[in-house]
């Protein structure tokens, strides 16, 4: 058995007297493309900011790749990580936002170079040709010297993706990645993002677009009031849900 | 109806030659303040107290061009410290820590609700509050003990009146600017796996820089203006430099007349300056950006953008 992606165990968040997550068991495979889907409020951005600690977590566990996130073991008692220690562990998890979240001051190769010249030690030539492959991997080649204001949200997203990219991810996280984009635009982000998934990245994706879930998925978790109500093959869940939550949630939606 | 007149029938309506709209008060209220103008410039002209040929001499005396220079210097490193200090204390009231916040706070109340000329002349009396400063252990013993006179020499009381306000107004500023810099910019560099200190440099700051160049260059050409109340503690700016010139002489018009000239000199280069800087940063904000030179040459890492 190979170590699991995520390994998110009995994880717990509140906010406040507002408990948000209420014991969340998850484990991603390497490889795997996970959809979650769920009404809003329910704890999605949450949870996926919880597995980079964007969030700290009060109660449970989360490992990456094997590596518990946000703090250390020490004998019989817990620590919680010095922020550098964190911020070293979020390199390996690539974030996609709703939205997007691009550096405005920076150009599209800006955007893209500045993690791994900055943080991640590599040499600016290096990181340029890198990133210039990930343009092209995106279909943004040759926006690479363009600001973000002068891009549509679809364009943006994907210079988004490719800027999570640049950083080599075990991981990627999407939240609602194309929720904020014009109908016509959603396309080229999820085309993108299927690409992605054929290459073999592991992606936990939080979204509405239920025909993604369908293609692209390799399991469904439908989330509702800081617990997974349900879990299975998209086929399973999408087409026969076993719970009244999933069904009313799915009519909503389509 | 829209329109009251009847539309004049068999011809199509060319607006081009219309009569334009007559504007009589404007002429009035122009016509009143060329009166005015020229009463003033008769004044100038006629009333021999100005003395202009005094003016036109010491307008470039050595003694006064070490005046200015002693204002320029004050100006220069007054801001230096107001900036550099300004964004620490701005930090510092972003900051985490609550007693950190509470002093930063509390400076810029302290130095923002004390006149500055009261804090100036404050510094110079150090030494009658404290007669001797020491470095050394808290609460413990000293290493080295100064007479507070010989450490507090005019100049270092106004760059430290001077220097102290600034900061606590440059702090607002650049906190106003920190926090117009949308909190997704933060998020998203966090999940870069980029540390606080590095997100603030390359990130945060460069972004709250259009909020925060424009008013700096406004507390510059302030500041050129307020190093002129450093003559209260007997240092030679170019207030004072006139001042003990017409001490002297009693030529207190013209003399006074020297020093205005050469404020205006100050803040109207200053002001070109600040204009300059403005239109750049107000460049960033549109869609079609192209870079212009200043831009370039402010900004050396961006390159201009190619527009297909
Ligand atoms: N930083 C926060 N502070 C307080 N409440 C929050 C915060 N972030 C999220 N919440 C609350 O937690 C709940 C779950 O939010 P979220 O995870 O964003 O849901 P979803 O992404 O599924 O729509 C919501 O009720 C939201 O208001
Ligand atoms: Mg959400």
């Amino acid at each position: 058995m190979t170590t699991p992606m995520v390994h998110a165990s009995q994880v717990r968040k509140s906010f406040g007297p507002l408990e948000v997550l209420r014991g969340i068991d998850l484990d991603v495979a390497p490889g795997e493309v996970v959809v979650v889907l769920g009404p809003s409020g329910s704890g999605k951005s949450t949870f996926l900011r919880c597995v980079n600690h964007l969030e700290s977590i009060d109660g449970g566990s989360i490992h990456v790749a094997g590596e518990l996130i946000g703090h250390r073991v020490h004998g019989r008692t817990v620590h919680h990580l010095r922020p550098s220690r964190i911020t070293a562990q979020r390199r390996h998890i690539g974030m996609v936002f709703q939205q997007f979240n691009l550096f405005p001051h920076l150009t599209v190769l800006g955007n893209i170079i500045e993690a791994p010249v900055g943080v991640a030690g590599a040499a600016k030539a290096d990181a340029l040709r890198h990133a210039r492959e990930l343009l092209d991997r995106v279909g943004l080649a040759e926006k690479a010297d363009a600001y973000p204001k002068q891009l549509s949200g679809g364009q943006q997203q994907r210079v988004a993706i490719a800027r999570a990219l640049a950083m080599r991810p075990k991981l990627m996280l999407f939240d609602e990645p194309t929720s904020a984009l014009d109908p016509e635009l959603v396309g080229e982000v999820l085309q993108t993002m299927k690409k992605l998934a054929e290459d073999g990245l592991t992606m936990v994706v939080v979204t509405h677009e239920i025909g993604f879930a369908r293609e692209v998925a390799d399991r469904v978790v439908f989330m509702d009031g800081g617990v997974i109500v349900e879990q299975g093959p998209p086929a399973e869940v999408l087409d026969n849900p076993r719970t009244e939550r999933t069904k009313a949630f799915l009519n909503q939606v389509r | 109806m829209l329109h009251d007149s009847p539309p004049i029938e068999g011809t199509e309506i060319d607006v081009a030659g219309a009569r334009k709209v007559r504007h009589p008060w404007r002429w009035v209220a122009s016509v009143v303040l060329l009166v005015l103008l020229a009463q003033l410039v008769h004044m100038l002209v006629t009333n021999e107290n100005f003395e202009w040929g005094v003016v036109a001499s010491y307008l470039n005396a050595q003694i006064i061009g070490q005046g200015l220079l002693m204002t320029l210097e004050l100006t220069v490193i007054a801001m230096f410290i107001g900036i550099l200090g300004g964004v620490l204390v701005a930090i510092g009231r972003l900051s985490e820590n609550p007693l950190l916040r509470a002093v930063c706070s509390g400076y810029v109340w302290f130095f923002r609700g004390t006149p500055l000329l009261v804090q100036l002349v404050f510094w110079y009396n150090m030494s009658a509050l404290m007669p001797q400063l020491s470095i050394g252990i808290p609460f413990g013993p000293a290493f080295a003990q100064f007479e507070t006179n010989s450490v507090i020499t005019p100049m270092t009381a106004a760059i430290l009146g001077l220097g102290l306000n600034e900061i606590a107004y440059m702090a607002e500023i650049v906190r106003g600017g920190l926090i117009t810099v949308d909190g997704g910019q933060q998020e998203a560099a966090a999940a870069l796996g980029m540390g606080r200190g590095r997100t603030l440099r390359r990130i945060v700051l460069p972004q709250a820089m259009r909020f925060i160049v424009p008013p700096t260059g406004s507390q510059v050409i302030n500041m050129a203006k307020a190093t002129s109340l450093v003559s209260v503690i007997a240092l030679a700016d170019l207030l004072y430099t006139v001042q003990s010139v017409y001490n002297r002489t009693f030529q207190t018009i013209p003399l006074l007349l020297v020093a205005c000239i050469w404020y205006l000199v100050i803040t109207s280069v200053l002001y070109i300056g600040q204009s300059f800087i403005e239109r750049h940063y107000a460049k960033g904000s549109t869609r079609a950006a192209p870079q212009g030179f200043l831009a370039f040459a402010l900004l050396r890492r961006r390159k201009p953008v190619r527009s297909e």
